[in-house]
Formats: structure tokens, sequence, C-alpha cells
């Protein structure tokens, strides 16, 4: 049976007590920041209030479902030691792996998702990516790395076929690569909005491109395989490159050539996109990933640091007015939409992916799945607090007149300061001009999408912290951070959403399931990036600014992956006899369905056309027949009603495929109760890992 | 104090992928003595196309 060290409560009183001061600390800053009413509150706050739920969480919560739940057992031999073959089943330390794990799964969405939610004020994201994290996304990413791990390591495809049968399967393989449709067009949405008419970040991002190109010539050629040296160099030129985009910034012909409105930008990002996907990966995609972790992973520990040294005040309120849906940046009320918007921040199912991916088959043993699976979500959801802290830093005015689109404050500096000052939210027009220019931009007025509220605030914490006088430095380096991390998704993503879309076609045609076959790769490259690059071109036409369609769309694709991810992992519970912990998947997983279900009624059935698709395609169309559009909108119109509608579908689409796997499981669980014959677990038997060690001496 | 930058400088290779190919020639020794291991240019290059064919990153 299970022999872990890791006894679930602490031994001895010096143990005892130190567990209960965490407790009592965690519970006072967290009671402190939900109590806490009128008076501004110091960010530091919620950095203790995050630690010590993490610490809870992984020292009780994480040790208990170890021992008692997955049985987690340290005599058995893991798929790294079973299959070892030096290649992709290697035993690994564990320090090692949660490094790669990490750095696999932390991406943008929790930089981004936080920033839009502070809209509803600091309180409700706060507390979700706590409670959500603990309890529901870092079991999810524990319980599935689990899965797979006693399953030679695959894939969550794969564990649904095996476990659920084809229909399961293939709504799994299907949703996931929706999903990365979704998600690809919004980040480049997020990417395209922070370089729109910015000769600085336009020209920062576009020089990230021959950076990466020079670095994986250099790993390829002139040093081979030498990874940390070129890695270095490559951080040192992007640095460089922040640099000289405010040189470009300052040539009044050179930056004209950077100067764009969004749709040129848009067609770059398409174009970027197409050429990454057929690219051998060598030159691109891989020097830009190391690239982009090392970025990562400085950025986001000198924001810890700079945030414990400052020590900000918060400025936003705990909550705002728009908890009752009328929100400016999107539309929909608390519930469902601030979960749907925090997303990666507290549960991800993207994150499925990557610990049924390489991660399984590094293990060096059973008990490392609780640091790494558990462990690596808990960091990845602190991420998202800071990203929420640096939100919430920023005065709420100055907030609302970043990220707001046009079309719901007003196209002028005027309108939008008299609608957000009338909210309640004082700003002035002379105040934003002094911020854009302090940070070196033209305009920070609907700059939609979280990137540019992100780096405003983000500089203004590294400004105070290191340097006041280098605002506009800190701007642009915190807008490249996020481009070259969005754009490496963006590279990833189009890979993968390829060879699913190959492994799905080799079922009609074995040739073009070939990865290897050239007409099939730009095919399939091309089908992936019109996909993405189609909802992107609607996005930057759509004059509410896209984000807030495409944000919850991304979301709710997010949350319902999560879901299928729960659902396979119950499904393994079930079969495996755990049926007394069942609750500990089974709980997310009721939760999410209901939530994932309220935002896609919400979002159908709404008759407010902010929130509802149809209404809004049919509001629309009304205004367009009865001639109250000005001609640009009237021209673009046809394409937003189109797109609306098809919005509802997809989301229509992603709820179908969700109950498909879920009435798979049922139904399994159903046939299992009445004794039928249901598939078998797929769980590979016990070896010992003492046995194997002796066997190979 | 030297052993722990010594094993965290190490560590920082193995996360990055800096000593693959020195873990690989120890690998190709151990379980494959007979076979000659690749140069360090040419199992790079195997070494980039193998690890990207996958997920590896998310949002």
């Amino acid at each position: 049976m299970t022999t872990l060290t890791t006894p679930i409560v602490p031994q001895g009183w010096s143990q005892r007590l130190l567990w209960l001061g965490i407790a009592i600390t965690g519970a006072a800053a967290a009671g402190g920041i939900a109590l806490n009413r009128g008076e501004s509150i110091n960010a530091i706050w919620f950095i203790v209030a995050a630690i010590c739920t993490y610490l809870i969480g992984y020292r009780f919560y994480s040790a208990w479902i170890a021992a008692r739940v997955l049985m987690l057992d340290e005599t058995r031999a893991t798929p790294a030691e079973r299959l070892a073959d030096g290649r992709d089943y290697v035993p690994t330390n564990r320090w090692v792996v949660f490094g790669h794990h990490f750095a696999a799964i932390a991406g943008p969405g929790p930089l981004i998702g936080p920033t839009l939610a502070a809209q509803f004020g600091y309180l409700p994201g706060t507390l979700w990516i706590l409670v959500g994290s603990v309890l529901a996304g870092c079991v999810q990413d524990m319980v599935i790395l689990f899965c797979s791990m006693r399953r030679d390591g695959r894939s969550l495809g794969q564990m649904a076929r095996d476990e659920l049968g084809p229909i399961g399967g293939f709504a799994a393989l299907l949703a996931t690569f929706l999903i990365m449709i979704i998600l690809i067009a919004v980040l480049g949405l997020v990417v395209v909005n922070a370089m729109k008419h910015s000769p600085w970040a336009t020209s920062t991002v576009a020089a990230t491109i021959p950076i990466a190109v020079f670095i994986g010539l250099y790993m390829r050629y002139l040093r081979p395989g030498r990874v940390l040296e070129g890695s270095l160099l490559g951080v040192v030129l992007l640095l460089l490159s922040v640099g000289a985009g405010g040189w470009v910034d300052q040539q009044a012909g050179l930056r004209e050539w950077f100067n764009h409105p969004g749709l040129p930008l848009a067609f770059a990002v398409i174009g970027y996109g197409l050429l990454a996907a057929i690219l051998p990966v060598w030159l691109l995609l891989a020097p830009r990933d190391y690239l982009s972790t090392f970025m990562k992973l400085g950025t986001v520990i000198l924001l810890a640091v700079a945030i414990v040294i400052l020590q900000p005040e918060i400025k936003m309120p705990a909550l705002t007015q728009f908890i009752d849906g009328t929100g400016p940046i999107f539309a929909g009320s608390l519930f469902p939409f601030v979960f749907i918007t925090i997303a990666c921040g507290a549960i991800s199912g993207f994150h499925s992916l990557i610990s049924s991916g390489t991660t399984p088959k590094l293990l060096e043993n059973e008990r490392d799945i609780r640091m790494i699976g558990y462990g690596g979500m808990a960091l990845e959801s602190f991420v998202a607090i800071m990203a929420l802290i640096a939100a919430c830093v920023l005065d709420p005015g100055v907030y609302f007149a970043i990220n707001s689109p046009a079309g719901i404050v007003g196209a002028t500096p005027e309108a939008a300061v008299a609608t957000i000052t009338s909210w309640g939210f004082p700003v002035t027009v002379e105040q934003m001009n002094q911020l854009a220019t302090t940070m070196g931009e033209a305009t920070l007025f609907a700059r939609t999408g979280g990137a540019p509220s992100l780096a405003v605030g983000m500089a203004s914490i590294f400004a105070s912290a290191f340097g006041e006088h280098l605002l506009a430095m800190w701007y642009h380096f915190a807008i490249m951070f996020e481009a070259v991390f969005i754009l490496t998704t963006l590279d990833a993503g189009t890979r993968v959403g390829r060879f699913m879309l190959q492994d799905m076609l080799g079922n009609f045609s074995p040739k073009l399931g070939q990865t290897s076959w050239y007409p099939s790769v730009v095919l399939t490259s091309t089908i992936v990036v019109a996909g993405w690059g189609y909802f992107l071109y609607i996005g930057v036409i759509d004059p509410n600014g896209g984000v807030n369609i495409l944000w919850p769309l991304f979301g709710i694709s997010n949350q319902l992956l999560a879901a299928i991810a729960l659902t396979v992992a119950t499904s393994i519970l079930i079969k495996t006899g755990r049926i007394k912990y069942l609750w500990v998947t089974a709980l997310p997983l009721l939760w999410l369905l209901i939530l994932t279900t309220t935002a896609v009624f919400e979002k159908i059935s709404s008759t407010d056309p902010r929130i509802g698709f149809f209404a809004a395609a049919s509001d629309l169309q009304h205004k367009l027949d009865a001639g109250l559009l000005a001609a640009d909108k009237a021209a673009v119109a046809p394409q937003l009603i189109f797109n609306q509608q098809l919005d509802a579908w997809l989301a229509m689409l992603f709820v179908v495929l969700l109950y498909l796997v879920v009435g798979d499981m049922l139904r399994m669980a159903w046939r299992r109760q009445r004794g039928l014959s249901i598939l078998p677990s797929s769980e590979t038997p016990y070896v010992a890992r003492q046995h194997l060690q002796s066997a190979k001496e | 104090m030297k052993q722990f930058i010594k094993s965290c400088w190490a560590m920082l290779r193995q996360l990055s992928g800096d000593d693959a190919y020195e873990r690989y020639l120890r690998h190709q020794l151990l379980a494959h003595p007979d076979q000659t291991p690749l140069d360090r240019k040419s199992f790079f290059q195997r070494e980039q196309e193998r690890k990207w064919n996958g997920v590896k990153r998310c949002c």
C-alpha cells in the first residue's frame, strides 16, 4: 500500500505551532483584504494571503490527496524508470522537472485574465484565484499528472479514448483543437492592440523576430547546442531592442515605418504565424521559446521582488458597480463571468495537456507529482495574483481609460474621460496625456486587451522600485516581454493545432496524416492560421474592441477543457475503486459544469446585445436596416453580424462536446454500478522499483 | 557553499538543456556501448525536431 514520507498531520509541537502560525497569518491577511472598506490597502497583504493559502493547501490538501485518494507509492517504478530510453522517458531530478513543467504551463493567460477581471474590483478576482487554484486548478493538474503517469505518460485525448471510448476521445480532441484556435486569436488581438500606432512597441516586437532567427542559427551552426550561452546573448539583444525601439520612435521618417493601425498589424501577425508554422522549428520557434522562457521567469521574479520592496497601495475598490454586468471591458455579471475571465489563474484546462505530455515521462518517483502537479499550479496562480496587483495599483480612472473600448466610452479623449468620471472613477485628459508621454506612447486611451494596462502597472512598480526616470523604458520592456511570450504561444499553438488537424485528417487520408509530408504541412498550417486569423480579423474591425467577445469565448473554452480533463480524472477514480473520494475531482467538475453552462446560456439567450451573441446580431441588423450606422460601420456590419452568430453556434458546440464526454462518463458509471461490462482501467500494472534496479545490475 | 553553487549551476544547465549532449553521451555509453554516438551538431538537430513535436506551451 501507500508508503509516503509526508504524514498528513504535522508531527511534533514545533511543526504544529509553525503551521498554526501560517494558518493564522494567512487568515488574518485574507480577512483584512476581504473586510477592508474605504481605506487603501497595501499590496503586501495580497502576497502574504496568497503565500499562506498555497502553503496550507500544499501542506495539507495535496498531502491528503497524495496519501488517501491517489495512494502514491514510492516503491512503484515510474514510466521514466521502466521505459527509460534516454529521450522521452528519462528519470529526472524533481526540481528540474518542476522547472520544465512550470515553464510549460506558465503562459500569458494568468497575466491578462486577472487584469481584465479587475473591472469588478480587487476582491472577486483575488478570492477566486486563491480558492480556485487550491481546490480545483492544482487538484486537476496533480490528478491528471497522476493518471497519465500510471498510463505510461499517455495524453489526455488517448486517456479519454481508453477510459471512455471513441466518442469521448473524439470530443476531447475536437474541443482542444477549437480552444487552440480561439486562444491564438485572442492572444494575437492582445499583441495587435499593444502595437497599434506605437512605433516603439511595433519596432521592438518586430526586432524580436530577427533576434530569434539569429539565435536559432547561432545554436545550430555557430555553437551547436550551447543553449545557455545562446539564450543569454538573445536576452541581451532583446533588452537592446527595447532601447533601439525608443530611438526609432524619435526618428521622424523611420517611425512611420512602424506606425500602423490595427488591421495591417493583424495581417502581419497572421503572415508571421503562417511563416512560423511552416519554417523549420530550429530557425524560429525553438530559439524564441528559449528566449521567452528566460524573459518570463526573469520578469516574474523581478515583479515579485519589486512588489515586496515597494509595497504599493491598491487603489482599486474592493468591488465596483460593474458586478451587475454593465462593465465596460467585458459585459456580464460577476457570476459566472469573473470565473470565466480569470480562467488560467485559478484553473486551466490547458495544463491537463502538459500534465499528460512530457512531464509524466520524466518523473523519477511517484511522490514528485505532488510538488510538480500541485506546486506548479500554485506558483502559476501566484503569477496571476501579481498581475491582479499590477492592475489594481493603477488609479481606477486610468485603468478604465486604458482598457475600455472606444465603442463604449466614446471615441474622443474628452468623451472617454467624461464617461469614466461619471462612473465615479475621476480621470482627466491631461492626466492621460501626461501618462502617455512618460510611457513614450502617443495615447493610452482604449488600448484594450490588458497588455498595455499591465505594462503601465508593471512599469510604475518597476520604476518606483528601481528608478523613476526610466518609465518609458520599463513600459516597453513590459510590452516586449508580453509580446515575446504571446508570439511563442502563437507559434507553438499553431504547430500543435496543425498536428491535431493532421491526426484527425489522417483518419480519412493517411497521406494527409503524415507530419513530414510537406504539402500536408502547408495545407494544415494554412487551415489553422486561417481559423484563428479569421477571429483576429473580426476582433480588430469590431468597434467594441473584440476582446469583449473573444476573451469570454476563450475563458469558456478553457474552463470547458478543464471540465473534460476532470471528467476523465473522475472516470479513472470511479474505475479504480476510489468512489469514497470521488468528490475531490467531481465537485470541481460540477462547479465548472454549472459555470460554463450558465456562461454559454447567457451568451446565447441574453437579450442584452453586449452579452448575448444573437441579441448583438439582431441589434446590429436593426441598426443597419434603419440606416443608423455611419458608412464605415455599415460596411463591416454584415461581417460582425455573421461573426456573432458563428460565436453563438461555436459556444453551443462547446457545451455539446462537454456534455458528450460527461454523458459518456455517467454511462460508464451506471454500467459499472449495474455490473455490466465497461472498458477496463488502462493503468499499467505495478512494478517495484527495487526489483527493477536489482534486475538491471 | 561551493558545492551548493555547483549543484545550482548543474541544475540550471540541465533545466535549459545546455548539458543535453553530455547526458546523451553518458546514456549511449551505458545503454548502447556498441554504437557510435552522434556528434554534437547532429544530436542537437535531431533533438530540436523531436522536442517540438507535441504540446510544449500553453496559455
